[in-house]
């Protein structure tokens, strides 16, 4: 059970309470560093940002409903060469923490001196949605929250957000616990580890009962995973089978955007950046002359499936692909669909522990001995 | 499709052979004159676990009627677990062809140990036998994939 304590919330303000929760680590020398979307002055975006210095943290506003990029790819690229001996305490919401468990076990993030804070999240816009929605708020953080505590639904909210049956973090050191909390008042902070627990006890806290919490959590989750079987079901009637598939992929632009912004894609040459398909004029002419045309550039669906093939066990699901996707190919609807459909072969949820493998680099002997026989 | 011209239908199946057990009991097969299907078109592979699914992918969507990727037997593989993780790999393949209406059944995975020669053969002609019932890959006519 994890030890809860309650943190203040005043002039009803939780972006203010975390704004002082993170000053409080940094001033108390609980952590040397703090990774946290920072406002910028315009309101126009936030901007994930390492801080040293406590006053910067007037600008946090890591309750912003916005996923510009994930913080996972952004301590993959900090820590890979090398981790730090400063501590610093990192601020992210679910998918971006399940992200980073799947990078740390394909060995491309350390975690070593690092503070994982989760963050329950409600949400994200698209970034063009989030850009005018904090220009016509005062603090968007505050709104958006007060919002979804009244039970407002949001159509602005990325698909991906609808239909995300973990707001709640699954591996934090501390859990910041906004679901089921009478955020008027305090918010709540679950210690998860030991390394957690250190910190919560030098903050000094009183202890808190976070009762209504699992039964507010659960009924988020109900409402969203009713949400994501109506996506996959629509999205099985659309995209299934090779005519709607190619249909579907006919306005991809080979940008290769939503492999970029993908966390789980981590190669530093992907296949499909190098020669391993590129052939004289002769060799495209042959294959037109087979099919009796042929769709230049080649291996558009080739690109996705072998994508799917390679992160779908793993992909946790944040949309990125979709939101980086500038000919509005419903990347996401079918990454996800097919997600749902390979990890559980293997009962593997992406980022739930750092202790199960990756469900592609281990095996048991006697298992799936139907393959390729059916 | 008619049936006459299913009937004369001969498949193309690219095989992906482990070089520890069935590439070389296709090669005992071939010398001792055992009679096999000249369907499968043999590619040599150090393990049936270095056969990433994109080579699979590509010899389906560039027109193969299916693939055939086979190994060692469960236990026996050169590298001590190469078969057992291609295992799990196929069975992600064959999910994400199943999820995305693309015929799983076009792809195969069987173990023939270098010593299993009528094995070897009588695998080819099964194989064959199947794919011609399943008829011609449509993706091998499809000009926009």
């Amino acid at each position: 059970m994890a030890k809860t304590v309650g943190f203040s919330v005043k002039d009803g303000s939780v972006t203010g309470a975390m704004r002082r929760l993170l000053k409080e680590l940094l001033e108390k020398k609980l952590v040397d560093a703090v990774l946290v979307p920072l406002e910028l002055p315009s309101r126009e975006m936030v901007v994930q940002t390492l801080v040293m210095q406590a006053d910067v943290l007037d600008a946090a506003n890591p309750l912003a409903p916005v996923l510009p990029v994930t913080t996972a790819n952004i301590i993959s690229k900090i820590t890979r060469l090398a981790s730090s001996q400063k501590k610093v305490a990192v601020v992210a919401r679910s998918c971006e923490l399940r992200a980073l468990i799947e990078l740390l076990k394909l060995k491309q993030a350390s975690l070593d001196n690092i503070m994982l804070i989760g963050v329950d999240c409600f949400g994200t816009f698209s970034v063009p949605d989030y850009k005018q929605f904090g220009q016509e708020n005062q603090a968007p953080g505050d709104v958006f929250v007060k919002a979804v505590k009244a039970g407002k639904a949001d159509a602005r909210l990325r698909e991906a957000c609808q239909i995300c049956e973990y707001p709640y973090p699954l591996v934090s050191d501390i859990t910041v616990a906004l679901i089921g909390s009478d955020l008027d008042k305090q918010l709540l902070l679950l210690a998860n580890t030991p390394a957690g627990e250190l910190v919560v006890d030098g903050l000094g806290l009183p202890a808190a009962a976070g009762d209504g919490r699992q039964a507010a959590v659960d009924k988020l989750v109900a409402e969203r995973v009713k949400r994501r079987d109506e996506v996959f079901g629509q999205t099985l009637a659309e995209t299934r089978g090779l005519e709607k598939l190619t249909s579907v992929f006919a306005p991809c632009i080979g940008c290769h955007n939503c492999r970029d912004m993908c966390p789980i894609c981590y190669c530093r040459e992907c296949v499909f950046d190098s020669q391993t398909f590129a052939f004289e004029a002769d060799k495209y002419l042959d294959w037109a002359s087979r099919k009796g045309a042929l769709r230049v550039p080649t291996d558009t669906l080739l690109f996705h499936v072998t994508r799917l093939n390679h992160m779908a066990t793993s992909c946790v699901g944040c949309g990125l692909c979709q939101q980086a996707c500038p000919a509005d190919v419903p990347v996401f609807r079918i990454f996800r669909l097919v997600g749902s459909k390979v990890q559980p072969l293997f009962d593997y949820v992406p980022g739930r522990s750092v202790d199960e493998p990756l469900p592609l680099t281990t095996f048991k002997e006697a298992e799936f001995e139907k393959v390729g026989f059916e | 499709m008619s049936d006459e011209k299913k009937d004369g239908f001969e498949p193309t199946i690219v095989g992906f052979l482990c070089n520890w057990c069935t590439y070389a009991a296709a090669d005992v097969a071939g010398s001792s004159r055992l009679q096999y299907p000249h369907n499968v078109r043999a590619i040599r592979t150090m393990c049936s676990g270095s056969v990433d699914p994109l080579y699979i992918l590509r010899a389906l969507f560039s027109g193969a009627d299916a693939v055939l990727v086979s190994g060692c037997r469960p236990g026996d593989c050169h590298y001590v677990s190469g078969n057992y993780k291609e295992r799990r790999r196929m069975l992600v393949l064959k999910t994400i062809l199943d999820t995305l209406g693309l015929e799983p059944d076009r792809v195969w995975l069987r173990w023939v140990a270098a010593s299993e020669v009528p094995k070897f053969a009588a695998t080819m002609n099964e194989i064959t036998a199947e794919v011609k019932k399943l008829g011609p890959n449509p993706i091998g006519g499809a000009w926009s994939v």
